[in-house]
């Protein structure tokens, strides 16, 4: 079959997985909403500093429940061989891991970015700034699939990688986390966010030609 | 799929070692098609680990290894392999010709339609069963049938018999002879001794390797 056709099929077998797995890739979601519900319950009733902090509370969910989603990502594959499997196909196994990817984000990503607005809302972020917050999530949610898969592929083959994991790909979250919840703040403020969209448009486009050859690279050593 | 160069794997001077424990070294062989290599040495003698290092998992310490008169990363090798290894290979949450449809997206087509292959392993009617309900010798059989469906010349099979029954492995040697009459080439590890008659078969045994 022709590479394009392999791309899809790992896609759509993804896809597919995920929703025979569903209970399983919901967990991030629902983490996603239970921090942002929990801290109006800490804060207190106090609707000015939710207001104020909304953008950093949503920015910091989402990017811890990616995290919790990541492990997802290569672990199943590694373990029951299909890995092996996908090295050992003649089409490029960069190709093949960007279709990994983008199916992660699929099931991962575009949840949030469906759920977000509500819990934004929940917490009072101003309506202006709903659309930046938006625009943040579409650029950025990917960004966090793409930065972790080299993370996960190079942290898969060890038993317990999780703590690994989160500190080698923590640090590389930091930046999408800073330019993405201060476009959302300056947004509140009625300020132009041109610049933060402009960055994470270009880390987007950098990390969507960068990762998958550090990814590939990293699983063939991790399959060694 | 003729080169000019004669499909052939040569392997030479090959040696490998793990956790600064000598496997083998110096292992030299020649598999031409039509010729089947049974691998045979105790528990940790190396079996699993050449197979990888054929497969490209694992680099060797020294030697090399050439498909058709090519190294084998710079040749169509992998188009004409398949391996079969102690990991089935397949999604457990997946039906039978889910992983079948989607190992056949991965590899180039072969001899035999997915529900030919599933006939041929005895797994005719399994089609959405969800492999998870298989048993572990009908999951053996359905990894076993990606061969079927993928083109490939050089199988690789790491203890393919395991979890078989008498019945199970005599299908598989049918399979294997079936193959190799067609001019492919067989590599495998087993503790089976194989009962395949008129076959071109070599042997190597592994603990003799290391001296």
């Amino acid at each position: 079959m022709t590479l394009t056709a392999a791309f899809f099929a790992i896609i759509r077998r993804d896809l597919l997985l995920a929703f025979r797995r569903r209970a399983e890739m919901a967990n991030p979601l629902f983490f996603f909403v239970l921090i942002v519900t929990l801290f109006p319950l800490a804060v207190g009733a106090q609707p000015q500093l939710l207001q104020t902090m909304a953008p950093g509370v949503i920015w910091v969910s989402a990017l811890l429940a990616a995290l919790l989603s990541l492990d997802s990502l290569f672990r199943s594959d590694f373990e029951d061989g299909s890995l092996e499997q996908m090295l050992l196909s003649p089409h490029s196994l960069s190709v093949l891991v960007l279709g990994k990817i983008i199916a992660h984000w699929l099931v991962t990503g575009l949840p949030l970015l469906l759920v977000a607005p509500l819990l934004a809302l929940f917490l009072g972020l101003p309506e202006q700034a709903m659309g930046t917050l938006w625009l943040t999530l579409i650029l950025a949610t990917p960004l966090l699939s793409l930065i972790g898969a080299i993370g996960v592929a190079l942290t898969v083959g060890l038993r317990r990688g999780g703590m690994i994991l989160s500190l080698l790909v923590l640090p590389l979250y930091v930046p999408v986390l800073i330019f993405a919840s201060n476009a959302v703040d300056r947004a509140a403020s009625g300020l132009p966010v041109g610049a933060q969209l402009n960055i994470l448009l270009a880390m987007l486009l950098a990390a969507l030609v960068l990762v998958p050859l550090p990814t590939s690279a990293a699983l063939k050593m991790s399959v060694n | 799929m003729e080169n000019s160069q004669q499909t052939a794997l040569v392997v030479k001077e090959l040696s490998c070692s793990r956790d600064e424990r000598l496997l083998f070294s110096g292992l030299n062989f020649t598999l031409m098609p039509g010729q089947v290599l049974l691998l045979e040495g105790s528990n940790g003698s190396g079996k699993t680990t050449l197979l990888r290092v054929l497969c490209g998992f694992r680099d060797a310490d020294a030697g090399d290894i050439s498909w058709c008169g090519d190294q084998i990363d710079e040749s169509s090798y992998y188009a004409d392999m398949a391996y079969v290894g102690h990991a089935d290979g397949t999604k457990k949450e997946l039906t039978v010709l889910e992983n079948l449809r989607f190992a056949l997206a991965l590899n180039m087509p072969g001899h035999y339609s997915i529900q030919q292959a599933l006939e041929k392993v005895q797994l005719a009617g399994y089609d959405d069963n969800s492999v998870q309900t298989l048993s572990a010798g009908q999951k053996r059989r359905l990894s076993l049938a990606r061969l079927l469906i993928t083109h490939n010349i050089l199988w690789i099979l790491d203890e393919p018999f395991t979890s078989l029954d008498r019945q199970g492995i005599e299908l598989i040697e049918t399979l294997m002879v079936a193959h190799v009459e067609q001019g492919g080439m067989v590599i495998l590890t087993s503790h089976h001794d194989l009962t395949i008659p008129h076959m071109s078969l070599q042997r190597i045994h592994l603990d003799s390797l290391d001296s």
